[in-house]
């Protein structure tokens, strides 16, 4: 082997074969994306299917195949790997790392994923159809009356997971291991540390996920009784396992996402962050305390009064780490010489409908309140406002921030503040309004409806189309600019930018920081 | 700065590698052959084929040792930096957490079994109201000797839908009988395993102190008792089914044994072969040295956790 490192191979062995954390990233974010539009076309049917009361365009069991699979696909399959691509992407440069600290394992990472989701996707075309037990997939709905296709679900789940877990201990090792010298933990961006606090949250939960899924595989296929009262099991213990790790993952969902407007919005205030350390305390506190609430998903199911209280409360106190990221996020910008560019608009996008999404979190917390928006409208409204004005927004405003830095070349201003209104307003046009059938009692996961809820389902549906319309803007403008964007060679793209990652050519080369850099 | 200098020679990045797409290949085909073999046996009509399962697991095996093996050469030909060695170590430690959280899974559906649900379905506590309409007459013990399918008295007499029927074992695992403790052989499992993990420990003492021969003969007799504690637990097994009337299809009481103890069987058995790799590298290729041998290591590691885990097993599911 040389001593010197030379540039991509070339064709298809440089992405099957490579270890480059930026090939890898880039397949990540690529794949992630091509999952987006998957999940997406799933959501525009169910939509197209509620845009007017009664049954219109799929039969009741292919809406239900759809609104799992819509789930399934944009956690696993869009945004948890955007955000590993992100990653790797990210975090060698961040903290001026040559690679990731497990290059080969990096790819194998990736290299399971599309495959595992080829299975999930392929069992919409299985005998029995594709699950249809939602996303959450409760037994015995998953067991008991579950189709055949549930045996490849619960394989292509573990598949997820153990890519999660790989890529989480390679993130770990890179940021425990990798840092150049003079880079302590303090220093580092806080994207570095929600990334470092989600893979070991990753590392405590998708194993959990894998022993739920493994009890549905033994009840299914090998007559034990987990979740089957007759023997002596329960079905709510399903939803205990489930949420233990369901919970935490909504944070590994959203925590990365803090990073990267943590990134962002000081960027384009031309202000270092308020309170750097209170940020990392602020996001330690939250990965505790979401071990502690998973029950707040399951008020209605029974439970003894004292754990409806206890997970009330430790529910609420999130409330307390989560406001002191938004008045940091707010502080920084008090007082800043602010430019509105799109990453910044999404980035401020995110902290105003963020916000909203934890106000009715906050509400839904209340358990004796929860009893009446439980399995409503309400709640799918409340966790698109974190899922995707949340953490879709601030993977779009990550696109287009760190996209010139990537490929040398500029996005199209004008386009991607167009993009950034469409999605703005489709969103909110589509999100809103669920909130008001929610409260009003529309059941979610229902292909049908009653009739006065006909005005805000259209205008949900609308909504929906116009935003996912706007993907295909976005699409457009990440391909043009990559093909025949503006080039520049400007190190540091944006003016009021700050870290590492700014301080190698643009675009970046193939190897970066092959020796560590010197942090002060 | 004169450490940091130190720790942060060259970084070993591989160029390239082609084992990622060839493990996917074997870990793909042996995922899905296992999923098409297990709806063939339990929805189809047909015979169950697990011929994709088998040639996956074949390449992933096969995969797997290359890749040891490309990274046991690249240590030795002195490629691997202390940074990088480091990168290994905190590898493995966080693999092991994430296997420990595995078992958790486990426990927590045990413990919570044991502690709420079982009773709830007895007609105990706030969770029981229920009980004289679902599952009259179920009396809650364990381990659970009577499912609430036999206490109602059959599928047919039950209200709910499940997934077939349940038979209780006429024996539990537990410790019964005082005169005969002799024959119990989870007592005899704890001794040999917690006596392995002493041995693991002596052979790494040895190997540190340079000693190969001390080595080779306590990591020789720690693999040996990993071979007998697996070899007493498929006698255990055997007595359950043959003997006990205790299966996987024994309501809880089973699944909870059979899958605590089954993947703890398995990890046991992964251990003593990860060890069995480490004594055949030192006996046929010389490998190791008092201060570099990280193969060994981190296999001693994972055989600690395999005790650790074995601890709370032998308490939670056969003692209290």
């Amino acid at each position: 082997m040389g001593d010197h490192h030379h540039g991509p191979a070339q064709g298809l062995s440089r992405w099957l074969f490579t270890t480059n954390h930026k090939d890898i990233g880039t397949m990540y974010l690529w794949f992630s994306f091509a999952m987006f539009i998957l999940g997406g076309a799933f959501a525009m049917i169910i939509r197209a299917e509620l845009f007017q009361p009664g049954m219109q365009l799929v039969e009741p069991a292919f809406f239900n195949q759809m609104t799992t699979l819509h789930g399934l696909i944009m956690v696993f399959g869009a945004i948890m790997p955007s955000f590993v691509g992100l990653a790797n992407w990210m975090i060698p440069m961040m903290i001026g790392a040559p690679d990731m600290a497990l290059p080969r394992m990096n790819n194998w990472s990736f290299w399971i994923l599309p495959p595992a989701f080829l299975i999930l996707a392929s069992t919409l075309f299985m005998e029995g159809g594709a699950p249809a037990f939602g996303w959450t997939f409760y037994a015995p709905l998953s067991t008991t009356y579950a189709p055949p296709s549930v045996t490849y679900f619960i394989f292509s789940i573990h598949v997820l997971g153990l890519s999660s877990i790989m890529g989480s201990i390679n993130i770990i090792a890179t940021v425990m291991n990798m840092r150049a010298p003079g880079m302590t933990y303090m220093k580092m961006p806080l994207f570095v540390w929600t990334w470092l606090i989600t893979a070991f949250l990753l590392v405590a939960v998708m194993p959990v996920l894998a022993g739920a899924v493994t009890m549905m595989l033994m009840d299914i296929h090998f007559g034990t009784s987990f979740f089957s009262a007759a023997g002596g099991g329960d079905p709510v213990l399903f939803q205990h396992v489930f949420w233990f790790f369901g919970h935490p993952e909504v944070y590994i969902i959203i925590l990365p996402a803090f990073g990267v407007v943590s990134q962002i919005i000081p960027a384009f205030s031309r202000k270092p962050l308020f309170g750097y350390a209170s940020m990392v305390y602020a996001t330690a506190a939250i990965a505790f305390l979401s071990f502690i609430v998973w029950a707040h998903h399951m008020y209605t199911v029974g439970m003894p009064i004292a754990g409806e209280l206890f997970f009330m409360y430790a529910t609420m106190l999130i409330a307390v780490p989560t406001g002191v990221k938004v008045f940091n996020w707010i502080t920084t910008m008090w007082r800043g010489s602010m430019s509105f560019e799109t990453p910044m608009l999404f980035s401020i996008g995110f902290l105003v409908l963020f916000t909203i999404g934890g106000f009715t979190g906050l509400m839904l917390s209340i358990a004796p309140a929860d009893f009446q928006y439980h399995d409503s409208y309400f709640v799918v409204a409340h966790f698109h406002y974190v899922m995707v004005a949340g953490a879709v927004f601030s993977m779009t405003a990550a696109v287009y921030y760190w996209l010139p830095k990537w490929c040398g070349r500029m996005y199209n201003e004008t386009m991607g503040k167009t993009h950034f209104w469409i999605s703005f307003i489709g969103f909110n046009v589509t999100f809103f309004p669920q909130h008001f059938v929610g409260l009003a009692g529309m059941p979610r996961r229902i292909p049908d409806y009653a009739l006065q809820f006909a005005d805000f389902n259209m205008m949900s549906s609308i909504g929906a189309f116009i935003y996912g319309a706007s993907q295909i803007m976005f699409l457009y403008n990440v391909i043009a600019t990559i093909v025949a964007g503006k080039p520049t060679s400007d190190e540091k793209v944006w003016d009021g930018a700050e870290g590492l990652e700014w301080t190698v050519a643009t675009p970046a080369p193939y190897h970066t920081f092959e020796t560590p850099p010197a942090v002060r | 700065m004169s450490d940091q200098a130190t720790t942060h020679e060259k970084y070993y990045v591989p160029e390239k590698s082609s084992m990622a797409v060839f493990a996917t290949i074997g870990l793909i085909m042996s995922t899905f052959g296992a999923a098409t073999a297990m709806n063939q046996a339990t929805f189809g009509d047909g015979e169950a084929s697990f011929t994709t399962m088998y040639i996956g697991l074949c390449i992933f095996a096969a995969v797997l040792f290359s890749w040891f093996r490309i990274t046991i050469k690249e240590n030795l030909a002195g490629m691997n930096s202390v940074q990088l060695k480091k990168s290994y170590v905190i590898g493995m430690f966080w693999f092991i957490f994430s296997e420990v959280m595995f078992f958790a899974a486990f426990f927590g559906a045990l413990f919570y079994v044991r502690t709420l649900s079982g009773p709830w379905l007895a007609g105990e506590g706030e969770g029981g109201a229920w009980n004289h309409l679902l599952w009259e007459g179920f009396q809650y013990s364990w381990p659970m000797m009577q499912t609430p399918q036999e206490a109602v008295g059959g599928v047919s007499n039950q209200v709910m839908a499940n997934m077939g029927t349940f038979t209780s074992a006429h024996k539990s695992m537990a410790f019964a009988e005082v005169d005969a403790w002799y024959k119990w052989l989870p007592m005899w499992n704890t001794i040999i395993l917690l006596t392995s993990s002493g041995t693991v420990h002596i052979a790494h003492e040895g190997l540190l102190s340079g000693n190969k021969s001390r080595f080779n003969l306590w990591l020789g007799i720690t693999v040996g008792l990993g071979v007998i504690f697996v070899g007493l637990q498929m006698l255990e097994y055997y007595e359950a089914y043959a003997h006990f009337g205790l299966t996987l299809n024994s309501g809880v009481y089973g699944s909870t044994f059979f899958m605590l103890t089954g993947f703890h069987g398995f990890h046991v058995l992964m251990g003593t072969f990860m060890l069995g790799v480490q004594l055949v590298r030192s006996l046929k290729a010389g490998h190791f040295t008092s201060d570099d041998h990280f193969g060994f290591e981190a296999s001693s590691w994972y055989w600690h956790f395999v005790d650790v885990v074995w601890v709370g097993l032998f308490l939670f599911v056969y003692i209290l």
